[in-house]
Protein backbone atom coordinates (compact mmCIF):
# COMPACT_ATOMS: atom_id res chain seq x y z
CA UNK A 1 0.00 0.00 0.00
CA UNK A 2 1.13 3.35 -0.74
CA UNK A 3 1.47 6.37 2.15
CA UNK A 4 0.82 9.72 0.95
CA UNK A 5 0.61 12.35 3.56
CA UNK A 6 -0.49 15.53 2.94
CA UNK A 7 0.95 18.74 4.94
CA UNK A 8 -2.45 19.38 6.43
CA UNK A 9 -2.11 15.76 8.43
CA UNK A 10 0.94 16.30 9.50
CA UNK A 11 0.33 19.96 11.08
CA UNK A 12 -3.02 18.61 12.77
CA UNK A 13 -0.73 15.81 14.66
CA UNK A 14 1.43 18.01 15.25
CA UNK A 15 -0.92 20.44 16.99
CA UNK A 16 -2.55 17.56 18.95
CA UNK A 17 1.18 16.66 19.82
CA UNK A 18 1.42 13.04 18.10
CA UNK A 19 3.32 13.91 15.37
CA UNK A 20 6.26 11.16 14.97
CA UNK A 21 9.18 13.08 14.60
CA UNK A 22 13.06 12.04 14.16
CA UNK A 23 16.26 13.51 13.43
CA UNK A 24 18.10 12.63 10.14
CA UNK A 25 20.47 10.47 12.02
CA UNK A 26 17.59 8.57 14.14
CA UNK A 27 15.55 8.06 11.28
CA UNK A 28 18.77 5.79 9.70
CA UNK A 29 18.51 3.48 12.75
CA UNK A 30 14.25 3.83 13.65
CA UNK A 31 14.19 2.28 10.05
CA UNK A 32 16.82 -0.31 10.06
CA UNK A 33 14.67 -1.82 13.41
CA UNK A 34 11.18 -1.38 12.27
CA UNK A 35 11.37 -1.78 8.10
CA UNK A 36 10.10 0.54 5.38
CA UNK A 37 6.65 0.09 5.66
CA UNK A 38 6.31 1.17 8.99
CA UNK A 39 8.76 3.69 8.93
CA UNK A 40 6.83 5.79 6.01
CA UNK A 41 3.26 5.68 7.88
CA UNK A 42 4.90 6.54 11.25
CA UNK A 43 6.79 9.21 10.74
CA UNK A 44 5.39 12.82 9.96
CA UNK A 45 9.08 14.33 10.03
CA UNK A 46 12.86 14.16 10.08
CA UNK A 47 14.88 16.83 11.05
CA UNK A 48 17.78 18.25 9.34
CA UNK A 49 21.20 20.96 11.12
CA UNK A 50 24.01 22.56 10.00
CA UNK A 51 26.00 24.57 11.67
CA UNK A 52 29.14 26.53 9.81
CA UNK A 53 30.92 29.28 8.84
CA UNK A 54 28.42 30.81 5.96
CA UNK A 55 29.63 34.17 4.57
CA UNK A 56 27.25 35.15 2.50
CA UNK A 57 25.08 36.02 5.19
CA UNK A 58 24.30 39.60 6.94
CA UNK A 59 21.03 41.72 8.43
CA UNK A 60 19.11 44.46 7.34
CA UNK A 61 18.41 46.84 10.43
CA UNK A 62 16.27 50.18 10.55
CA UNK A 63 17.40 52.76 13.39
CA UNK A 64 14.68 54.79 13.35
CA UNK A 65 15.29 58.18 13.08
CA UNK A 66 16.86 61.08 14.49
CA UNK A 67 16.09 64.39 15.17
CA UNK A 68 16.47 66.48 12.95
CA UNK A 69 16.42 63.59 10.90
CA UNK A 70 18.81 62.01 8.71
CA UNK A 71 19.33 60.39 4.80
CA UNK A 72 22.61 58.11 5.85
CA UNK A 73 25.38 57.94 3.47
CA UNK A 74 27.73 56.02 5.00
CA UNK A 75 26.81 53.91 8.21
CA UNK A 76 29.28 51.81 10.90
CA UNK A 77 28.79 49.66 13.24
CA UNK A 78 31.32 49.40 16.31
CA UNK A 79 33.52 50.75 13.17
CA UNK A 80 32.69 47.95 10.67
CA UNK A 81 30.65 49.55 7.72
CA UNK A 82 27.57 48.41 7.29
CA UNK A 83 25.79 49.10 3.17
CA UNK A 84 23.54 52.33 3.36
CA UNK A 85 22.35 52.94 0.07
CA UNK A 86 18.87 52.07 0.68
CA UNK A 87 16.24 54.72 2.06
CA UNK A 88 17.01 56.97 4.71
CA UNK A 89 17.89 54.58 8.08
CA UNK A 90 17.95 51.34 6.37
CA UNK A 91 21.25 49.72 6.29
CA UNK A 92 22.60 45.84 5.78
CA UNK A 93 25.32 44.72 7.48
CA UNK A 94 27.31 42.05 5.96
CA UNK A 95 28.99 39.07 7.93
CA UNK A 96 32.28 39.44 6.02
CA UNK A 97 32.43 42.57 6.02
CA UNK A 98 36.15 44.28 8.21
CA UNK A 99 36.32 47.65 10.08
CA UNK A 100 38.02 50.28 7.81
CA UNK A 101 40.98 50.44 9.57
CA UNK A 102 41.71 46.58 9.64
CA UNK A 103 45.48 45.59 9.14
CA UNK A 104 43.85 43.24 7.02
CA UNK A 105 46.60 40.97 5.49
CA UNK A 106 49.43 43.78 4.99
CA UNK A 107 50.91 41.90 7.76
CA UNK A 108 50.52 38.26 7.09
CA UNK A 109 48.54 36.48 8.30
CA UNK A 110 46.04 38.94 9.25
CA UNK A 111 44.12 38.30 12.72
CA UNK A 112 40.78 39.48 11.11
CA UNK A 113 39.70 39.34 14.94
CA UNK A 114 36.33 41.58 14.30
CA UNK A 115 33.93 42.08 11.79
CA UNK A 116 30.54 42.22 10.61
CA UNK A 117 29.47 38.18 11.61
CA UNK A 118 30.72 39.76 15.57
CA UNK A 119 28.57 42.73 15.39
CA UNK A 120 25.43 40.27 14.55
CA UNK A 121 26.63 38.45 17.19
CA UNK A 122 26.62 41.23 19.94
CA UNK A 123 23.58 42.54 18.40
CA UNK A 124 21.64 39.38 19.02
CA UNK A 125 23.18 39.21 22.35
CA UNK A 126 21.59 42.29 23.26
CA UNK A 127 25.25 44.22 23.69
CA UNK A 128 25.71 47.80 23.23
CA UNK A 129 27.06 48.75 19.74
CA UNK A 130 28.19 51.83 18.48
CA UNK A 131 25.95 53.55 15.60
CA UNK A 132 28.32 56.38 13.65
CA UNK A 133 26.41 57.57 10.23
CA UNK A 134 27.33 60.35 8.33
CA UNK A 135 25.17 62.33 5.56
CA UNK A 136 24.96 65.24 2.93
CA UNK A 137 22.03 67.12 4.32
CA UNK A 138 18.83 67.46 2.30
CA UNK A 139 16.07 69.77 3.19
CA UNK A 140 13.69 66.67 4.19
CA UNK A 141 17.03 64.87 6.06
CA UNK A 142 19.00 67.90 7.45
CA UNK A 143 21.22 65.95 9.85
CA UNK A 144 24.97 65.34 8.38
CA UNK A 145 26.08 63.30 11.74
CA UNK A 146 25.23 60.85 14.13
CA UNK A 147 27.74 58.85 16.76
CA UNK A 148 25.14 57.47 19.47
CA UNK A 149 24.87 53.77 21.50
CA UNK A 150 22.25 51.10 20.19
CA UNK A 151 21.19 48.06 21.17
CA UNK A 152 18.85 45.73 19.39
CA UNK A 153 15.90 46.85 21.24
CA UNK A 154 16.37 50.38 20.27
CA UNK A 155 15.89 48.94 16.53
CA UNK A 156 12.48 49.36 14.83
CA UNK A 157 13.38 46.07 12.85
CA UNK A 158 16.37 43.77 12.82
CA UNK A 159 16.22 40.38 10.10
CA UNK A 160 18.61 38.15 8.39
CA UNK A 161 18.72 38.28 5.20
CA UNK A 162 21.41 35.62 3.94
CA UNK A 163 21.79 35.21 0.35
CA UNK A 164 23.86 32.28 0.70
CA UNK A 165 23.37 29.59 2.76
CA UNK A 166 23.20 25.68 3.62
CA UNK A 167 25.07 24.65 0.87
CA UNK A 168 24.32 21.24 -0.48
CA UNK A 169 27.67 19.34 -0.12
CA UNK A 170 30.92 21.51 -0.44
CA UNK A 171 34.99 20.78 -1.27
CA UNK A 172 37.36 18.49 1.29
CA UNK A 173 40.76 21.32 0.77
CA UNK A 174 44.09 20.06 0.68
CA UNK A 175 47.37 22.20 0.22
CA UNK A 176 49.55 20.57 -2.36
CA UNK A 177 51.90 23.30 -2.45
CA UNK A 178 54.77 23.78 -0.09
CA UNK A 179 53.84 27.10 1.58
CA UNK A 180 51.20 26.51 4.82
CA UNK A 181 48.32 28.27 3.07
CA UNK A 182 45.66 30.66 5.03
CA UNK A 183 41.91 29.80 3.24
CA UNK A 184 38.47 30.47 4.11
CA UNK A 185 38.32 26.37 4.85
CA UNK A 186 41.06 27.00 7.40
CA UNK A 187 44.79 26.51 7.35
CA UNK A 188 46.13 24.06 5.10
CA UNK A 189 49.76 22.56 6.13
CA UNK A 190 51.82 21.95 2.74
CA UNK A 191 52.17 18.69 0.98
CA UNK A 192 48.98 17.34 1.85
CA UNK A 193 49.34 18.15 5.77
CA UNK A 194 45.54 18.25 6.59
CA UNK A 195 42.50 18.01 5.14
CA UNK A 196 39.50 20.34 5.90
CA UNK A 197 35.81 19.67 4.98
CA UNK A 198 32.64 21.54 5.61
CA UNK A 199 28.85 20.36 5.86
CA UNK A 200 27.35 18.01 8.49
CA UNK A 201 27.17 15.25 5.86
CA UNK A 202 24.18 13.14 7.02
CA UNK A 203 22.25 15.75 8.71
CA UNK A 204 22.57 18.09 6.92
CA UNK A 205 19.12 19.47 4.88
CA UNK A 206 19.65 19.45 1.37
CA UNK A 207 21.70 16.69 1.49
CA UNK A 208 18.33 14.90 2.95
CA UNK A 209 16.39 16.20 0.28
CA UNK A 210 18.56 16.25 -2.50
CA UNK A 211 15.88 17.35 -5.46
CA UNK A 212 14.24 19.94 -3.23
CA UNK A 213 11.04 18.30 -2.85
CA UNK A 214 9.96 19.42 0.15
CA UNK A 215 12.15 22.47 1.01
CA UNK A 216 11.63 25.15 -1.49
CA UNK A 217 10.04 28.99 -1.12
CA UNK A 218 8.54 29.71 2.21
CA UNK A 219 9.09 26.68 3.59
CA UNK A 220 9.84 27.28 7.65
CA UNK A 221 12.99 26.75 9.28
CA UNK A 222 15.39 26.89 12.39
CA UNK A 223 17.52 30.12 11.85
CA UNK A 224 19.72 31.67 14.01
CA UNK A 225 17.95 29.83 17.21
CA UNK A 226 14.26 31.45 16.30
CA UNK A 227 12.19 31.01 13.01
CA UNK A 228 13.14 32.00 9.40
CA UNK A 229 12.22 30.92 6.11
CA UNK A 230 13.41 30.21 2.67
CA UNK A 231 13.36 32.88 0.96
CA UNK A 232 14.44 31.80 -2.87
CA UNK A 233 17.43 29.87 -3.60
CA UNK A 234 20.75 30.71 -2.86
CA UNK A 235 23.25 32.77 -4.69
CA UNK A 236 25.68 30.23 -6.71
CA UNK A 237 22.29 27.55 -6.46
CA UNK A 238 23.67 25.38 -9.17
CA UNK A 239 21.31 21.81 -8.80
CA UNK A 240 22.28 20.37 -12.35
CA UNK A 241 26.07 19.04 -11.14
CA UNK A 242 27.22 15.09 -11.20
CA UNK A 243 24.96 13.24 -8.55
CA UNK A 244 25.53 9.64 -7.24
CA UNK A 245 22.27 7.23 -7.80
CA UNK A 246 20.77 8.40 -4.32
CA UNK A 247 20.43 11.77 -5.79
CA UNK A 248 23.03 13.26 -3.81
CA UNK A 249 25.31 15.60 -5.28
CA UNK A 250 29.07 14.63 -5.14
CA UNK A 251 29.97 18.40 -5.96
CA UNK A 252 28.60 21.99 -4.37
CA UNK A 253 25.12 22.05 -5.68
CA UNK A 254 21.90 24.16 -4.12
CA UNK A 255 22.36 26.80 -2.12
CA UNK A 256 19.08 28.68 0.01
CA UNK A 257 18.55 32.45 0.79
CA UNK A 258 16.84 32.73 4.12
CA UNK A 259 15.45 35.22 6.28
CA UNK A 260 14.39 35.38 10.10
CA UNK A 261 13.73 38.03 12.26
CA UNK A 262 17.09 38.90 14.40
CA UNK A 263 15.13 40.12 17.33
CA UNK A 264 14.17 36.39 18.43
CA UNK A 265 17.35 34.61 17.43
CA UNK A 266 19.98 33.71 20.00
CA UNK A 267 23.76 34.23 20.22
CA UNK A 268 24.56 30.41 20.40
CA UNK A 269 23.53 29.98 16.69
CA UNK A 270 25.13 33.26 14.92
CA UNK A 271 28.50 33.22 16.05
CA UNK A 272 31.26 35.88 14.61
CA UNK A 273 34.21 34.15 13.04
CA UNK A 274 37.91 35.01 12.27
CA UNK A 275 39.56 33.13 9.90
CA UNK A 276 44.01 34.00 10.04
CA UNK A 277 45.05 35.19 6.78
CA UNK A 278 41.37 35.42 4.82
CA UNK A 279 39.00 37.57 7.00
CA UNK A 280 36.09 37.39 9.17
CA UNK A 281 32.49 35.82 9.21
CA UNK A 282 30.12 33.94 10.75
CA UNK A 283 28.34 31.26 11.85
CA UNK A 284 25.04 29.92 11.21
CA UNK A 285 22.96 27.27 12.49
CA UNK A 286 19.99 26.23 10.48
CA UNK A 287 17.51 23.34 10.92
CA UNK A 288 15.16 22.42 8.28
CA UNK A 289 12.26 19.93 8.98
CA UNK A 290 11.51 17.15 6.27
CA UNK A 291 7.65 15.91 5.91
CA UNK A 292 7.34 12.23 5.69
CA UNK A 293 5.15 12.73 2.52
CA UNK A 294 5.76 8.85 1.02
CA UNK A 295 7.93 6.37 0.56
CA UNK A 296 10.36 8.46 -1.90
CA UNK A 297 10.39 11.38 0.81
CA UNK A 298 11.94 8.87 3.63
CA UNK A 299 14.33 7.34 0.85
CA UNK A 300 16.34 10.46 0.57
CA UNK A 301 16.33 10.92 4.56
CA UNK A 302 18.13 7.51 5.08
CA UNK A 303 21.04 9.12 3.15
CA UNK A 304 24.32 7.96 5.11
CA UNK A 305 27.47 9.32 5.34
CA UNK A 306 29.17 6.53 3.54
CA UNK A 307 26.79 7.28 0.83
CA UNK A 308 27.56 11.21 0.32
CA UNK A 309 30.84 11.72 -1.64
CA UNK A 310 32.84 15.31 -1.93
CA UNK A 311 35.68 16.30 -4.15
CA UNK A 312 39.07 16.44 -2.73
CA UNK A 313 40.30 20.84 -3.95
CA UNK A 314 43.61 21.74 -3.66
CA UNK A 315 43.73 25.29 -2.65
CA UNK A 316 46.95 26.03 -3.53
CA UNK A 317 46.44 25.88 -7.09
CA UNK A 318 43.31 24.25 -8.06
CA UNK A 319 40.97 26.28 -6.44
CA UNK A 320 42.30 29.38 -6.80
CA UNK A 321 43.18 29.26 -10.40
CA UNK A 322 40.53 27.27 -11.49
CA UNK A 323 43.09 24.59 -12.27
CA UNK A 324 41.20 21.30 -13.01
CA UNK A 325 43.49 18.64 -10.82
CA UNK A 326 41.83 15.31 -9.69
CA UNK A 327 42.39 13.72 -6.32
CA UNK A 328 38.95 11.93 -6.53
CA UNK A 329 36.76 11.71 -4.10
CA UNK A 330 35.68 11.33 -0.51
CA UNK A 331 33.32 9.95 1.59
CA UNK A 332 32.06 11.45 4.90
CA UNK A 333 32.66 8.60 6.72
CA UNK A 334 35.80 8.82 5.72
CA UNK A 335 36.04 12.21 6.63
CA UNK A 336 34.55 11.90 10.12
CA UNK A 337 37.30 8.80 10.34
CA UNK A 338 40.04 11.16 10.98
CA UNK A 339 42.09 10.00 7.94
CA UNK A 340 41.54 9.87 4.27
CA UNK A 341 44.24 8.71 1.87
CA UNK A 342 45.23 11.12 -1.40
CA UNK A 343 47.78 10.05 -3.96
CA UNK A 344 48.75 6.95 -1.54
CA UNK A 345 49.47 9.36 1.50
CA UNK A 346 47.44 9.01 4.98
CA UNK A 347 45.88 12.59 5.51
CA UNK A 348 44.70 14.02 8.43
CA UNK A 349 40.62 15.26 8.20
CA UNK A 350 38.98 17.92 10.43
CA UNK A 351 35.69 19.97 9.59
CA UNK A 352 35.11 23.84 9.64
CA UNK A 353 30.63 22.73 10.22
CA UNK A 354 30.45 21.75 13.95
CA UNK A 355 28.65 18.06 13.42
CA UNK A 356 27.57 18.58 17.45
CA UNK A 357 25.72 21.53 16.86
CA UNK A 358 24.13 20.44 13.68
CA UNK A 359 22.81 17.34 16.07
CA UNK A 360 21.83 19.89 18.60
CA UNK A 361 19.83 21.96 16.11
CA UNK A 362 17.89 18.58 14.24
CA UNK A 363 16.98 18.17 18.24
CA UNK A 364 15.72 21.16 19.05
CA UNK A 365 13.72 21.17 15.91
CA UNK A 366 12.31 17.96 17.23
CA UNK A 367 11.92 19.02 20.48
CA UNK A 368 10.37 22.27 19.09
CA UNK A 369 7.76 20.26 16.39
CA UNK A 370 7.00 17.62 19.41
CA UNK A 371 5.79 20.18 21.42
CA UNK A 372 3.36 21.93 18.79
CA UNK A 373 5.48 25.36 19.03
CA UNK A 374 6.52 24.61 14.95
CA UNK A 375 4.16 23.41 12.23
CA UNK A 376 5.45 22.76 8.63
CA UNK A 377 4.80 25.49 5.69
CA UNK A 378 4.23 23.79 2.27
CA UNK A 379 6.74 25.84 -0.33
CA UNK A 380 4.71 28.31 -1.89
CA UNK A 381 6.94 27.39 -5.43
CA UNK A 382 9.96 25.10 -5.55
CA UNK A 383 13.51 25.97 -6.31
CA UNK A 384 15.51 24.78 -9.59
CA UNK A 385 15.84 21.31 -9.50
CA UNK A 386 18.60 18.84 -11.01
CA UNK A 387 16.20 18.84 -14.55
CA UNK A 388 17.33 22.86 -14.55
CA UNK A 389 19.66 24.05 -17.23
CA UNK A 390 21.87 26.36 -14.79
CA UNK A 391 24.95 27.49 -16.60
CA UNK A 392 27.36 28.38 -13.74
CA UNK A 393 29.10 31.71 -15.02
CA UNK A 394 31.96 33.58 -14.74
CA UNK A 395 33.10 37.55 -14.65
CA UNK A 396 33.43 37.84 -18.58
CA UNK A 397 36.84 39.66 -19.37
CA UNK A 398 36.14 42.51 -21.76
CA UNK A 399 37.99 45.91 -22.52
CA UNK A 400 35.81 48.60 -21.38
CA UNK A 401 35.56 51.03 -24.58
CA UNK A 402 35.72 55.13 -24.32
CA UNK A 403 32.32 55.51 -23.15
CA UNK A 404 32.48 53.27 -20.11
CA UNK A 405 36.10 54.91 -19.40
CA UNK A 406 34.05 57.54 -16.48
CA UNK A 407 33.33 54.35 -15.02
CA UNK A 408 29.69 53.97 -16.15
CA UNK A 409 27.62 54.42 -19.49
CA UNK A 410 26.37 57.95 -19.73
CA UNK A 411 23.30 57.90 -20.93
CA UNK A 412 22.04 60.72 -24.43
CA UNK B 1 70.26 35.09 27.21
CA UNK B 2 66.65 35.64 26.97
CA UNK B 3 63.95 34.77 29.46
CA UNK B 4 60.42 35.00 30.27
CA UNK B 5 59.67 35.65 33.89
CA UNK B 6 57.20 36.89 36.87
CA UNK B 7 58.11 39.55 38.95
CA UNK B 8 55.87 40.15 42.11
CA UNK B 9 55.76 43.19 43.87
CA UNK B 10 54.76 44.77 46.76
CA UNK B 11 53.55 48.27 47.67
CA UNK B 12 57.33 49.37 49.02
CA UNK B 13 58.77 48.24 45.74
CA UNK B 14 56.70 49.72 43.06
CA UNK B 15 58.02 53.29 44.10
CA UNK B 16 61.37 52.28 42.05
CA UNK B 17 61.67 52.63 38.71
CA UNK B 18 62.52 49.11 38.25
CA UNK B 19 62.00 48.79 34.39
CA UNK B 20 63.96 51.91 33.87
CA UNK B 21 66.90 50.66 35.63
CA UNK B 22 67.12 47.30 34.15
CA UNK B 23 67.45 49.00 30.80
CA UNK B 24 69.88 51.87 32.02
CA UNK B 25 72.15 49.68 34.40
CA UNK B 26 72.12 46.15 33.18
CA UNK B 27 71.46 47.20 29.00
CA UNK B 28 68.43 44.73 29.38
CA UNK B 29 65.91 44.86 26.53
CA UNK B 30 62.75 44.50 27.79
CA UNK B 31 59.37 43.82 26.80
CA UNK B 32 56.38 43.49 29.08
CA UNK B 33 54.00 41.09 28.20
CA UNK B 34 51.47 41.62 30.98
CA UNK B 35 50.80 43.60 34.13
CA UNK B 36 48.80 44.30 36.86
CA UNK B 37 49.79 47.06 39.87
CA UNK B 38 46.44 47.48 41.52
CA UNK B 39 45.56 50.70 43.93
CA UNK B 40 47.35 49.66 46.91
CA UNK B 41 50.56 49.08 45.05
CA UNK B 42 50.75 45.35 44.71
CA UNK B 43 51.15 43.30 41.69
CA UNK B 44 52.89 41.54 39.35
CA UNK B 45 54.67 42.07 35.68
CA UNK B 46 55.42 39.85 33.25
CA UNK B 47 58.55 40.27 30.95
CA UNK B 48 60.20 38.82 28.73
CA UNK B 49 64.20 40.31 29.73
CA UNK B 50 67.16 39.87 27.03
CA UNK B 51 70.88 40.64 27.64
CA UNK B 52 74.26 39.23 27.75
CA UNK B 53 74.33 36.57 30.00
CA UNK B 54 76.31 38.41 33.32
CA UNK B 55 74.29 41.61 33.01
CA UNK B 56 70.88 39.38 32.41
CA UNK B 57 71.96 37.71 35.89
CA UNK B 58 72.97 41.11 37.38
CA UNK B 59 70.09 42.60 36.90
CA UNK B 60 68.01 39.84 37.76
CA UNK B 61 69.85 39.99 41.04
CA UNK B 62 69.01 43.73 41.28
CA UNK B 63 65.67 42.68 41.46
CA UNK B 64 65.65 39.93 44.16
CA UNK B 65 67.52 42.24 46.33
CA UNK B 66 65.17 44.92 46.39
CA UNK B 67 62.50 42.49 47.73
CA UNK B 68 61.03 41.34 44.64
CA UNK B 69 59.86 37.93 44.14
CA UNK B 70 61.15 36.59 40.39
CA UNK B 71 59.79 32.90 39.02
CA UNK B 72 59.93 31.49 35.53
CA UNK B 73 56.91 32.21 33.69
CA UNK B 74 54.63 29.37 33.37
CA UNK B 75 52.50 29.66 30.31
CA UNK B 76 49.25 27.20 30.01
CA UNK B 77 47.02 27.17 26.95
CA UNK B 78 43.11 28.00 28.13
CA UNK B 79 40.42 26.67 26.02
CA UNK B 80 37.25 28.06 26.98
CA UNK B 81 34.56 25.97 26.59
CA UNK B 82 31.94 28.09 26.53
CA UNK B 83 33.40 30.24 23.47
CA UNK B 84 33.93 26.87 21.55
CA UNK B 85 31.35 25.85 18.51
CA UNK B 86 32.43 22.67 18.55
CA UNK B 87 33.78 22.53 15.02
CA UNK B 88 36.70 20.83 15.07
CA UNK B 89 39.94 22.37 13.20
CA UNK B 90 41.96 22.62 16.15
CA UNK B 91 42.20 18.67 16.00
CA UNK B 92 44.19 19.30 12.98
CA UNK B 93 47.33 21.36 14.23
CA UNK B 94 47.35 19.63 17.74
CA UNK B 95 50.94 17.92 17.87
CA UNK B 96 49.98 15.82 21.22
CA UNK B 97 46.31 15.39 20.85
CA UNK B 98 45.78 17.23 24.04
CA UNK B 99 43.31 18.88 21.51
CA UNK B 100 41.12 16.06 19.93
CA UNK B 101 37.90 14.91 18.40
CA UNK B 102 35.63 11.89 19.75
CA UNK B 103 35.47 10.46 16.50
CA UNK B 104 31.95 9.22 17.49
CA UNK B 105 30.38 11.99 18.89
CA UNK B 106 32.29 14.43 16.98
CA UNK B 107 32.87 16.35 20.30
CA UNK B 108 36.27 18.30 20.95
CA UNK B 109 37.85 17.74 23.85
CA UNK B 110 41.13 19.54 25.68
CA UNK B 111 43.15 17.50 27.86
CA UNK B 112 45.80 19.76 29.91
CA UNK B 113 48.21 17.44 30.95
CA UNK B 114 49.12 16.36 27.64
CA UNK B 115 49.66 20.24 25.83
CA UNK B 116 52.93 21.79 25.76
CA UNK B 117 52.14 24.77 25.06
CA UNK B 118 52.95 25.08 21.33
CA UNK B 119 50.49 27.75 20.35
CA UNK B 120 49.57 25.89 17.00
CA UNK B 121 46.03 26.05 18.08
CA UNK B 122 45.33 29.64 19.02
CA UNK B 123 45.49 30.68 14.79
CA UNK B 124 43.08 28.09 13.93
CA UNK B 125 40.39 28.32 16.00
CA UNK B 126 38.47 30.88 14.47
CA UNK B 127 35.99 31.48 17.49
CA UNK B 128 39.26 32.82 19.18
CA UNK B 129 38.31 29.98 22.14
CA UNK B 130 42.09 29.09 22.73
CA UNK B 131 44.27 31.48 24.65
CA UNK B 132 47.90 31.44 26.43
CA UNK B 133 46.97 32.05 29.81
CA UNK B 134 49.94 33.54 32.18
CA UNK B 135 50.15 31.77 35.41
CA UNK B 136 50.04 34.18 37.67
CA UNK B 137 49.56 33.61 41.46
CA UNK B 138 46.61 34.81 43.21
CA UNK B 139 48.46 37.68 45.61
CA UNK B 140 52.04 37.79 47.72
Amino acid sequence: MTVEKTYEEINARIKRGEAVVVTAEEVIDYVAENGYEKAVQEIDVVTTGTFGPMCSSGAFLNFGHSRPRIKMKKVWLNGVEAYGGLAAVDAYIGAAQLPDFDPENKVFPGRFTYGGGHVIHDLVAGKEIRLEAIAYGTDCYPNKKVDTIITIDDLNEAYIFNPRNAYQNYNCAVNLGDRILYTYMGILKPRLGNASYSTSGQLSPLLNDPYYKTIGIGTRIFLGGGTGYVAWNGTQHHPNVLRGENGVPQVPAGTLAVIGDLKQMTPDWLVGLSFIGYGATMAVGIGIPIPILNEEILRYTLVKDEDIFCPIVDYNEGYPYSKPIDLGFANFKELKSGRIKINDKEVITTPQSSYPRARKIATILKEWIQRGEFELSRPVAMLPSADANIEFKSIPERSPSEIFLNGRNRRG
Amino acid sequence: MKNRVVCYFSAIQTEQPVVYRLIKNYDLIINILKADINPQKEGYLVVEMEGEKDKYEGGIAFLKNLGIIVEPLSETVLWQEDICIQCGACASFCPTESLSIDRDSMLVSFENSKCVVCGMCLDCCPTRAIKLHFEVKEAV
